[in-house]
């Protein structure tokens, strides 16, 4: 391991990390909300648009992140969609992982037992007041353990965003490694790296998902 | 958008689909292997085993996918190992899901009712027939679909071995949008081709379990 190469390229890395960091988090933001939107619409009983929301999850499901980024990035300037490296990572993340997290949602809002929503009609809550005091809480605290299980998930693909050139940790490492050919030293620092982080990330949604099981048997 | 790039590269893709399910299917074979080794580790009652089988899941369920493959690539060739990059490719594809499986069969003979195991034991079984005869097979039937699942998840990370300059779909997608100019049309066909895939596996899938169910009975 030659330390001063990684004295001399720390700025660019934390920078890298920065945007790792940050695409993860506008990434997961968008994915959460499209997901949660989408399994808001799935609940209206449309046979339409239960069959879009359907299509929409399998393919993006189905296909690999590397293949949607390459449609968005590369192939979207063909249909006027011109967007930056980064903007594009975000989006391609935010969408992949929306079908995940409208599954996860999905569950959680079946995970809500019949009889709260019936209580709640019965007293005579409206709707949204039923939607955001009765069904949210409940399926929220279901759903957590899975969405912290895919935020780590993730984190990892966020390493995918290097390939099309978004400037983040392992971009900066592989620039690093072909600069100053120490190949091998930049990959076994990233591999130690993502295996600390995502030990500590599990380890606190370990925390979380204790507090949320403990919240829910509170009740 | 021209559709003539989409139809012209479906015999190239079809090769290359080809690789792509060889790939997954060394992978996931390879890491079974190294799955239900960890996981039998883990299972051993021996602290040691126990701990090298759980830093084995840790670890390779914690660094991702594409930092792993570069690892294995650029690892080999400064041990002085000149191996073809199917061999690196195959390797971290392996180690991974080898880490998931191990999970999955752990979380598999947790259901396996703990009177099994005593009930061989007090039999006169040894440890080995025991996980042989009793443990692995009903921890099997268990995991059949999430180990498809895991299939289907292996198979689009497979794409990530493009990196390594294997023609599998995405290189050769890439290869096509690089020679044709039309990028497009030419990830549009070979997500074509994962979806085509992986759609048929989950139908696979849901026919599995029903088979299973029925041994089961």
């Amino acid at each position: 391991m030659n330390w001063d190469i990684l004295i001399r390229y720390a700025p660019a890395l934390v920078g890298g990390f920065g945007v790792t960091i940050f695409c993860w988090l506008m990434g997961s933001a968008v994915g959460l909300a499209i997901g949660f939107a989408v399994a808001l619409a799935a609940a209206v009983p449309s046979r339409a648009l239960k069959a879009v929301l359907r299509v929409y999850v399998e393919v993006l499901r189905g296909t690999p992140f590397l293949m949607q980024l390459f449609i968005l990035y590369s192939g979207g300037p063909a249909i006027g969609l011109r967007l930056s490296a980064t903007t594009a990572g975000i989006v391609g993340l935010g969408l992949y992982s929306s079908a995940y997290y409208s599954e996860i949602f999905r569950a959680g809002f079946a995970a809500v037992p019949r009889g709260q929503i019936e209580a709640a009609m019965s007293v005579g809550m409206a709707p949204i007041d039923i939607l955001a005091r009765v069904r949210l809480p409940i399926a929220l605290v279901a759903a957590a353990p899975p969405i912290i299980n895919t935020l780590i998930v993730m984190s990892k693909e966020t390493v995918v965003l290097s390939i099309i050139t978004v400037p983040e940790l392992m971009y900066q490492m592989q620039t690093m490694a072909a600069e100053t050919f120490t190949a091998f030293d930049a990959i076994f620092a990233m591999a130690v790296f993502y295996w600390c982080l995502v030990e500590v990330v599990s380890r606190l949604g370990r925390r979380v998902e204790e507090r949320a099981t403990a919240f829910l048997a509170s009740r | 958008m021209r559709l003539s790039v989409i139809f012209h590269s479906f015999g190239y893709l079809t090769q290359a689909a080809g690789v792509t399910i060889a790939l997954s299917l060394a992978g996931i074979a390879l890491g079974f292997v190294f799955g239900t080794l960890a996981c039998v580790a883990r299972f051993s009652g021996k602290p040691w085993l126990e701990r090298l089988g759980g830093a084995y899941v840790s670890v390779f369920r914690g660094v991702p996918l594409l930092v792993l493959l570069l690892f294995v690539y650029y690892f080999l060739a400064t041990v002085g190992l000149d191996v073809p990059a199917l061999v690196a490719a195959i390797g971290g594809l392996s180690l991974s899901s080898g880490a998931y499986q191990a999970e999955i069969l752990r979380g598999a003979l947790n259901a396996v009712p703990r009177g099994q195991a005593e009930a061989a034991t007090a039999l006169g079984y040894t440890a080995f027939d025991c996980w042989r005869r009793i443990l692995l097979p009903q921890a099997l039937r268990i995991s059949i679909p999430p180990l498809i699942n895991e299939f289907i998840l292996l198979i689009k990370a497979s794409s990530l071995v493009s990196v390594v300059g294997i023609a599998e779909i995405t290189r050769v997608s890439m290869n096509i949008a690089s020679m044709t100019y039309r990028p497009l049309e030419a990830y549009l066909a070979g997500g074509l081709f994962y979806l085509a895939i992986n759609l048929s596996l989950a139908g696979l899938g849901g026919l599995a379990e029903r088979c299973a169910a029925g041994g089961a009975r």
